[in-house]
This record gives C-alpha cells, structure tokens and sequence, in this order.
C-alpha cells in the first residue's frame, strides 16, 4: 500500500519533487452513538494538488461533511492516514491540530460565522492574533486579505452591516489572511441568493486562478460544482465519482451578463 | 497570543453585556466594600483602644486603698488609709514582674501666679521621681524633680500644660513661683501633652509636686493613695498583679478569710480585652463579608457558564481558526478574572466611601489600611480564578465541530 504519493511539481524551470499537498489514503471514521456505531467513512483515497479548485458533492450523511472536517484537523480519522503537505497528521494531538488549522487551513461557513459586533478588520486579524503576529502586521496582512475580496473600502464595518455576500467575502478573507494551504468552504453559498452566489464564486474563482489558491468546496448544488476544476461525489461514506469538469463555469462573466440591477438589491438586503 | 491581546478581548467581550457585567460584578463590589468598611471600623476601633493603652504609660496598674468597713457600713475605694509609703519601696523591690513603682497622693486647690489664678481639674499630684517613666509622661521644657527632692519634700513642682497656658500666658513658666493652696513652688519643669484620659478627664490640666511634699505640707497624712506600678512588660501586668496582692496581703497581715485592703485597677488588661473583643468582631463581620463575597464568586461563576453556552459558536469559530484550548480557557479565565479585579477594585473604593461615611454620621473612628486595600483586590482576584476555572474549562473542552454546529 502507498504511503505517499510523489508527483513532479514543475516551478522555476527545476523539477522538484513534492509531495501532494492533500493525501487522504484509506480513511475510516466511526462514530460511536452509544451502542450503535455508525460508518461515515469507509475508506476514502482522494490526492489534491496545489491549485486545484475541488467541489466536493452528496447527499447529507454520504460522508462529504465528515471528509470535510477530517481534511480540516477538526476531526481525526478511525483507520487510514492523512497526509498533509507530506506530514501525517492522523495521529496530532488536539493543540497541534490547532496550530495547523491556523496556519494551514482556511474555513469558510455556510452560516457566515463571524464574530458580532466585531468590525470586519477584527474578525479577518483573528487568526493572526492567535500566532502572535504585531499589531502592525496584523492590521496590513487582514487590509490587504480584505482588499483581496474587494471590500477594501468596508473595514470598519460591523456584520449586521454588510450584506451575506459581503459576510462571507469577510469570511473568505478570515480564510486567507494566514496564507493557508487549502481554504475549506462548506456551502459557502447555503444561505444566499443565487445572484450572490454567483458574487462569491467570483471571489473563489479569482483566488484560485490569480493566486493559485487550493480550494475544496462542499456543496449539494450541481450547478455550484460547474465553478470548480475537479468534482467529488460522495455516497455511503464512499467516493462514487472523482471527475474533471469539462466546460466550466466562469463567474466572472456571468456577472457581467446579469441586470444592472445589482447594487441597489445588494443594499435592500 | 500575547496577555494584553487576550484582556482587550476580554473587556470587549465583557462590554457586549455592559449589564450584565456590572449586575455580575455588584456581588463582588458589595462583598468588597463591606469588608473594608467592616475592617476599617475594627482597625479604627483598634488604633483608639491602642492609643489609649499607650496614653495610660508602660504597662502601668494602679494599687488603690481599699474600702472600709465601719459597722457594716462600707466606704468607697480609697477611703481607708492602708497603703504607705514602704509599701511602694516593697513592690519595687521584691516583685520581680515590676519595673517601678510610685507612690500617688491627690489634693486638691487653688494656684495663684501673679494675678491669675486657676484650680486644676485633675488635682495636685505627688508622686515619686519615677512618675515620668511609669506613665510614659516626659517634660516638655525644664526638667522632672529628683529623688533629692522627694527626700527633702522640696517646694518644687511641674505643671501640665492646660495649667501652663492658663496661668503662665506669654511668661515661660520655668523657674517661676508657683503659689500651691497658699505655699511657693518653685516651677521647674513643664510636662509633654499627655491629652484625655480614657474618661475624658484633661490630663494636662494638673500640677505634680513630691509626694513627701504633698503629705508634709499639704495634707500632715501618712500614707499614701494609690501607688502607681510599670510591670516589665504588658503580658508582666497579670503577674504583677499577682505578685503585688500576695506581697501587700503578707505586709498588711491579712488572714486568709479577709478581704483585700486595697484594690489593684490593671488597665493594660482591661484595654488589652477590650482590644481582643474589638479584634473578634471584626474578624467575626469580616468573616461575614467574605461570605457575600464568595456569594458573588458564585454569581460570577453563573454567569461565565451562561455566557460559555452563549458562546459556543464563538469558541467553535476561534477554535477552528487556530486557537488551542488553552488560549480558549485564558481567555474566559480573564474574563472572570476582570469581572472580579474590576468589581474588587470598585469594591474597595465603594469601601473607602463607606467608612468615611460612617465616621462622619456616627462620628466611630474608621481607619483605612493600604494593606487590606491590596488584599481585598487579591482576594477578589482569587474568586475570580477559582469560580471562572470551572466554566473555563468547560469552553476548552468543547469539540470544535459540535461547537461550530451548536444552534
């Protein structure tokens, strides 16, 4: 059995050998519910590679969500091994883990998940504050995160403030601002019309090709999943199908081609 | 993350719920501030009950003659003549608990100096060369008798200060004459200000001369009214005490069935009692307040879990974006521990206000001691620590993802 796939990685003209930056090899997670124990993952093998933009499909309880928190470090797997950027982190303790969520992983909620009454600047430094960056650096690197999802112009503004495209462009920006390995979304686009949800593929979409940024998105809309380069179906705590979109998706111009109309509903909302 | 970083965002999550906050911290204001309020009215009561221990002199007793007994009919203390002057020479020498001791013999009249004159509400006293040490009583100007003059019953005297001021306005008194019930003293020594008595009797407004003195020419009596002893030290006073009846029983040829024929009056006891009655209460009312302020711990604790369950999702985002349990915990344990500091801190000077208050309406001395300032903050913080661990400790063991999921 593999333990770790090497694959070529052209940069600067050298070949360099590195090691993928997501390695999932035979993973099982078993709840135990009292008596009953319950299988939500029956080995799961998935390799993501930098820069690749991954939708993440099924129905609930296919096992989507649980890949989702074991690829996070929230949740470590029963049996199988995770590697990520070649370090195997099946087997972390709690604080560890931590330390890699902060530094590696990017979370984005479907719920949005800010902090309330905390202005969008705070809550995008928060990961900062937890390594211990100065108060300086906290405030350049959470402006310029902001600035990425093109809402250099609202850092001051409190939640309840911002529309949910707007939120969870604060969210993504959360998930970048320590230049994470991977940004995990799930149903980043759960909670809002269709319009804004074109908005916030916009952002990911830019991420990934102008920042080579890797992302995994877990969504059970179809035609959310044509945004993405890659797509993995879940069901029953398998992987029924991992597949390249062919044709996909630009949301770039599907904004364009919407109504005028948009920033004046953005601002009823 | 830095400590400073973790109190901001403590304080601000503690300004969400500014009534909150404040409701939570009035248990431990109010349990502060009446422990300072209590300890500063039993360390005011204190201080007094001390001055007045150092006011009476070095561990002093006071032998009195006792009472008679005329056909049934008793007399009051002091109204027989049973103490003389060997007697003092006794106690002096033969006591080992006693430092000192001198005779005391009240008169009373008038003083006339030029064209004032002035009667001493406490009396013409005659003492013994030793008064000044046992009554911790030095002169102020000029200097005390001598055992010379005791022995020769010279016609000098020193005067308080009352008596100074009122006969002597402008003119230094030493080496002036005093006419004392008609004869001339010879002023040689003006006396320290030695204030009220316990009794709110002017001490300063008095004249000593020799008691050899005060016998002779004054009162033509043999015997002596009181005898004034300093014990060696303040826990000496009881055995001295003992000491002094046994000695004085022996010499008066007392049989075991009689009574007394004097009557030892130990203050230093009865303001050392006095002192640890004082100290009891307040320790008890101290106790008392500490409870409240363990009821306020409590309310912190309340509200720290209601506030962790508010929280959930708050610690659930925090811990999946890197923060480890331990930063989870510091951070809800610095909450309570502000809640407690700040209430402890406003505690202290709702305290301050508090006894002020009451020294003012009630007029009870109240004395506010930096010491207890510093401790009441110190406790309040330990409240903090020990009633926030609980609830602390419950949000760093939250599962980030039931966290992130909690409704």
């Amino acid at each position: 059995m593999e333990t770790q796939v090497i694959s070529k990685h052209q940069s600067a003209g050298e070949i360099v050998l590195a090691p993928p930056l997501i390695t999932l090899d035979h993973v099982h997670k078993v709840y135990k519910m009292g008596d009953v124990e319950i299988h939500a993952l029956r080995g799961v093998s998935i390799h993501i590679e930098r820069g690749e933009f991954i939708a993440i499909m099924g129905a609930s309880g296919s096992g989507k969500s649980t890949t989702m928190n074991i690829i996070g470090c929230l949740d470590r797997p029963t049996r199988g091994r995770y590697f990520l950027e070649g370090q195997d982190v099946s087997k972390l303790s709690r604080d560890e883990l931590a330390d890699i969520r902060n530094r590696k992983i990017g979370f984005v909620f479907q719920g949005f998940n800010l902090l309330s009454r905390t202005s969008a600047l705070e809550n995008v430094e928060l990961p900062l504050l937890y390594v211990g960056a100065k108060h300086a650096e906290r405030i350049r690197r959470a402006t310029e995160a902001l600035e990425m999802v093109g809402l250099g112009d609202r850092l001051h503004s409190m939640p309840n403030q911002l529309s949910g495209g707007q939120q969870q462009r604060v969210a993504i920006a959360r998930a970048l601002v320590n230049q994470p390995s991977i940004i995990l979304a799930d149903e980043p686009t759960g909670n809002l019309d269709s319009r804004t949800s074109v908005e916030v593929m916009d952002v990911f979409q830019r991420l990934n090709r102008e920042h080579r940024i890797t992302i995994a998105l877990v969504t059970h809309e179809h035609d959310i999943a044509q945004y993405a380069g890659r797509g993995i179906i879940f069901k029953d705590g398998r992987i029924r199908r991992d597949y390249a979109v062919d044709v996909s998706r630009s949301a770039r111009e599907e904004m364009e081609n919407l109504p005028l109309l948009e920033d004046d509903e953005e601002d009823e909302e | 993350m830095n400590l400073l970083v973790t109190f901001k965002i403590a304080f601000r999550a503690l300004g969400r719920n500014k009534m909150r906050s404040t409701l939570t911290m009035l248990g431990i204001i109010i349990g502060v501030a009446a422990v300072i309020a209590v300890v500063s009215i039993g360390q005011g009561a204190s201080a007094t009950i001390q001055s007045q221990i150092q006011n009476l002199g070095s561990n002093v007793l006071q032998v009195m003659s006792g009472s008679s007994m005329m056909g049934g009919m008793r007399g009051g203390s002091g109204s027989t003549n049973s103490l003389i002057p060997e007697d003092v020479d006794a106690i002096e020498s033969e006591c080992p608990a006693v430092r000192a001791a001198s005779p005391g013999v009240r008169a009373n009249g008038q003083l006339i100096f030029g064209n004032q004159n002035w009667a001493a509400s406490s009396g013409i006293q005659g003492v013994n060369e030793k008064f000044p040490i046992i009554r911790a009583w030095p002169v102020a100007s000029g200097e005390f008798f001598t055992e010379g003059d005791v022995r020769n019953a010279a016609r000098v005297c020193v005067i308080g200060k009352t008596v100074a001021d009122n006969l002597f306005a402008g003119v230094d008194p030493v080496g002036q004459t005093l006419r004392v019930r008609n004869l001339p003293f010879r002023v040689i020594g003006v006396l320290s200000v030695k204030g009220q008595s316990q009794f709110g009797q002017d001490q300063d407004d008095t004249v000593i001369v020799p008691y050899t003195t005060a016998q002779k020419k004054m009162l033509t009596i043999t015997h002596v009214h009181q005898i004034y002893v300093s014990a060696i030290s303040a826990s000496a006073t009881f055995t001295a005490e003992k000491q002094i009846t046994e000695l004085l029983r022996q010499r008066h040829k007392l049989g075991s069935n009689q009574e007394n024929d004097f009557y030892i009056r130990n203050q230093t006891e009865t303001a050392e009692t006095q002192q640890q009655m004082s100290g009891t209460m307040t320790t008890l009312l101290a106790w008392i307040a500490a409870v409240s302020l363990l009821v306020g711990g409590i309310g912190i604790m309340n509200i720290m879990l209601v506030s962790v369950t508010e929280r959930t999702r708050e610690i659930g985002i925090r811990m999946a974006i890197g923060a480890r349990s331990r930063v989870i915990r510091r951070q809800f344990l610095i909450e309570s521990l502000t809640l407690s500091v700040v209430g402890g801190i406003v505690g202290v000077l709702f305290g301050i206000g508090a006894s002020a208050a009451i020294a003012k309406t009630l007029g009870w001395p109240t004395l506010v001691s930096p010491a207890w300032m510093l401790v009441a903050v110190i406790f309040s913080g330990l409240i903090g620590v020990v009633f926030g661990f609980y609830p602390a400790r419950k949000a760093a063991a939250l599962d980030p993802i039931d966290a992130l999921r909690y409704e």
